[in-house]
C-alpha cells in the first residue's frame, strides 16, 4: 500500500440473495485506491453497486470477499475494516464524515443540537466551546441564521448544508458524500458542489462522492471511478474521462468505452441500451 | 405451485389428487415458514434486549458513558404521563363491568358483598397490568415502532452509527426503560382506578356500605397479590419495549413499511401478553403463589 493511500479497495466483492435464494454479485471484484487529498468521485448507474460500495467502505455492510484498507494519519498501519471489532470500527468512524443522501439529520433536534451531538458524545469539550465550534461549522456551509430551527424547516438544499456541518463537526480525515446533488435544483446543486470543493480545500481533507450527476463529478473530481454492474471499468484523472466524454462514439474500439461514453453523455442509444430504451440493468433485473 | 412436466411424480398433473397434495404441501410450507419467521423475531428480540442491557450497564457503571436521563424523561412523559387518562378510564370500566357481571351470581348465594373480594384479585393480580398493558401496547408501542421505523427510513439510525453512536444507546435505552418503569407505575394506577371502580359502583347500584367494601378490599389482598401484579406489568414492558424496538428497526419499504411495522406491533403485542400471562398465571397456581 503506497503511503499517500487512505483507502485501498481491493477486490471486493458483495453479494445479496435474490428472491429464489441464489445470490447476486452486487460488487464483483472492485478495485482502486483513494489517495490523501484528493476528491474521487464513484459514479455509475442506477443499481450499479455505488451505494452498496458507500455502505462497504463506511463499514455499514461487510463485505463478502476481498479488503478495504484503511491509512488514515491516526492509523499509522493499515487495517482490514472487514477484521475491526464494534469498537474499533466506531474508533475510525469518529475520523470520518459521512453527507447522506437525505442528510439523514436527528429530526427531534435543533439544527445546533445536530451538530453539537458527535462533538458531544465524542469529546469532553466544554458547553461553551461547543456553541463557538457549532457556530463556525454553520458558518462554514452558510447556514448560521437557521441554527435553531428544526429540520422540518428546512428545505432539500438547506438539510443537506446541515448534513455536511455536522459530518464535519469532529473534523474528519475523509468526507464521503452519497449522491449530494440528488433532488436538487441546478442552482442548489452548484453551490453544495462548490461547498464541498471549499471544504476539501479549507479542512484539506479526503473526499469519496458517489454520484451518477455528471455535471457535479466533473466539476468537484480530482479523479473517477466508473462502475457498471458491479465492476470498476475505469480508474482515471478527470482530464481522462473528459477525453473519454468528448470523444465522437463512433470513433471508440473499445465496448466499455462506448459503454462510457453513453453514461458521461447521458445519450439515449448505445450499448447500454438497446432500441427500446431499457438498459442492460433494467433487463437483468426484469430476467431476475 | 406449478404443474412440471419434469418432476416426475406418478400422479398425472392436474389431478385432484395431485391437487390436494399440492395444497397440503403449500400449506405445511407456509406454516414451516411462519414458524421460521417467528423464531427469527424471538432471536432478534433476544439481540436486543441483550444489546439494551449492556447499554444499561455501561451507563451505570462506565463514568464516560451517559444515561441520557433527559432522553429517559422525554419517554416516559411520552409512554406513561400522556396514557394516564386512557389506562384509568378503562380500568374504570372494568371495575364496573366486573362488578355487574358478578353481582347476580354472587346475590343467589347470598354473598353479594364478596364482589369486594373478586374485583380486587382480578384487578391487582390480572386485569390491571393486562389491560394496562394491552392499552399501551397500542398507545405506545404503536407509536414506538413507528418512530423508530421512520428514523431508519429516512436514515436517521445510520447516520448514528456513521457517527460511532450506538442506536441501542440513543434509541432503543430510553424507550425500553421508559416502558418498562412506566408500565409498572401505571399498573399501580390502573389497580387504585378499577378498585376505586368496583367501589362507586357497589355502593352507588348495590348499596353495599364504603366501609364494608374497603374492609373486605383490604382483607382479600395480601403483598403477594401486589408483587405478582406488579412483576407481569414489568415483563409485561420489556415485552410491548421489545416486540416495539424489533418491529421499528425491521422496517423497510417506506411509509407502508412503517404502517404494517405499528399494526404487527399491537398484534404481536396483544398475542404475547396474553399468552405470556397464561404461563404466569399458570406457575403462580403450581406453585400456590
Amino acid at each position: 500500500m503506497e503511503s499517500d493511500v487512505v483507502i485501498s479497495v481491493q477486490e471486493v466483492v458483495k453479494t445479496f440473495p435474490r428472491a429464489d435464494g441464489t445470490p447476486a454479485r452486487v460488487l464483483d471484484g472492485v478495485t482502486f485506491d483513494v489517495h490523501r487529498g484528493e476528491t474521487i468521485v464513484v459514479m455509475g448507474g442506477s443499481g450499479c453497486g455505488k451505494s452498496t460500495l458507500l455502505n462497504c467502505l463506511i463499514g455499514e455492510l461487510p463485505v463478502d470477499g476481498g479488503r478495504i484498507l484503511y491509512h488514515t494519519a491516526r492509523m499509522p498501519s493499515s487495517r482490514d475494516i472487514s477484521g475491526m471489532s464494534e469498537s474499533e470500527l466506531n474508533e475510525l468512524r469518529k475520523h470520518l464524515g459521512i453527507l447522506f443522501q437525505s442528510g439523514a439529520l436527528f429530526n427531534s433536534m435543533s439544527v445546533a443540537d445536530n451538530i453539537a451531538l458527535p462533538i458531544r458524545e465524542h469529546s469532553s469539550v466544554p458547553a461553551r466551546l461547543i456553541e463557538t465550534i457549532v457556530t463556525l461549522k454553520l458558518e462554514q456551509v452558510r447556514m448560521l441564521e437557521h441554527r435553531d430551527k428544526m429540520p422540518s424547516q428546512l428545505s432539500g438544499g438547506q438539510k443537506k448544508r446541515v448534513g455536511l456541518a455536522r459530518a464535519t463537526a469532529l473534523d474528519p480525515e475523509i468526507l464521503f458524500y452519497d449522491e449530494p446533488s440528488a433532488g436538487l435544483d441546478p442552482v442548489t446543486s452548484a453551490a453544495i458542489d462548490e461547498l464541498i470543493m471549499d471544504l476539501s480545500k479549507k479542512l484539506l481533507v479526503t473526499s469519496v462522492v458517489v454520484t451518477h450527476e455528471m455535471d457535479s463529478a466533473f466539476r468537484i473530481a480530482d479523479r473517477m471511478v466508473m462502475l457498471d454492474r458491479g465492476r470498476v471499468l475505469k480508474v482515471g484523472s478527470r482530464a481522462d474521462f473528459e477525453a473519454l466524454r468528448n470523444a465522437p462514439p463512433d470513433t471508440l474500439t473499445r465496448h466499455e468505452e462506448r459503454l462510457m461514453n453513453q453514461f458521461l453523455n447521458g445519450y439515449g442509444r448505445g450499448p447500454l441500451t438497446d432500441a427500446t430504451g431499457t438498459s442492460e440493468f433494467e433487463r437483468l433485473i426484469t430476467a431476475g | 405451485m406449478a404443474d412440471s412436466p419434469s418432476s416426475g411424480s406418478p400422479v398425472p398433473p392436474g389431478s385432484r389428487l395431485r391437487t390436494a397434495v399440492e395444497a397440503v404441501g403449500e400449506a405445511v410450507l407456509a406454516v414451516g415458514r411462519r414458524g421460521a419467521a417467528t423464531v427469527r423475531f424471538a432471536g432478534e428480540m433476544t439481540v436486543v434486549l441483550g444489546e439494551t442491557a449492556r447499554w444499561i450497564a455501561r451507563s451505570l457503571l462506565r463514568p464516560g458513558v451517559r444515561f441520557r436521563r433527559d432522553a429517559l424523561a422525554a419517554q416516559m412523559v411520552r409512554v406513561g404521563v400522556r396514557s394516564i387518562g386512557i389506562v384509568a378510564l378503562v380500568q374504570v370500566f372494568i371495575g364496573i363491568i366486573l362488578v355487574l357481571q358478578l353481582a347476580p351470581t354472587l346475590e343467589s348465594y347470598g354473598q353479594i358483598e364478596q364482589v369486594a373480594t373478586v374485583v380486587a384479585i382480578a384487578t391487582v393480580r390480572e386485569l390491571g397490568p393486562l389491560i394496562t398493558a394491552i392499552v399501551l401496547s397500542g398507545f405506545a408501542g404503536a407509536s414506538i415502532a413507528a418512530e423508530i421505523g421512520a428514523m431508519k427510513e429516512t436514515e436517521e439510525i445510520k447516520a448514528l452509527r456513521a457517527h460511532a453512536l450506538s442506536p441501542y444507546h440513543f434509541l432503543i435505552m430510553p424507550r425500553f426503560l421508559a416502558t418498562v418503569i412506566m408500565l409498572g407505575g401505571l399498573a399501580v394506577i390502573a389497580d387504585v382506578v378499577g378498585v376505586f371502580g368496583g367501589f362507586m359502583t357497589s355502593w352507588l347500584v348495590l348499596d353495599i356500605p364504603p366501609q364494608t367494601y374497603l374492609d373486605i378490599t383490604q382483607a382479600a389482598l395480601d403483598p403477594t397479590d401486589y408483587l405478582t401484579g406488579l412483576f407481569k406489568a414489568g415483563v409485561f414492558g420489556v415485552l410491548i419495549a421489545l416486540i416495539a424496538c424489533c418491529e421499528g428497526l425491521n422496517v423497510t419499504g417506506g411509509a407502508e413499511g412503517v404502517g404494517l411495522a405499528t399494526t404487527s406491533t399491537v398484534v404481536k403485542s396483544i398475542v404475547a401478553l396474553i399468552g405470556v400471562d397464561a404461563v404466569f398465571t399458570t406457575v403462580f397456581y403450581v406453585l400456590g403463589i
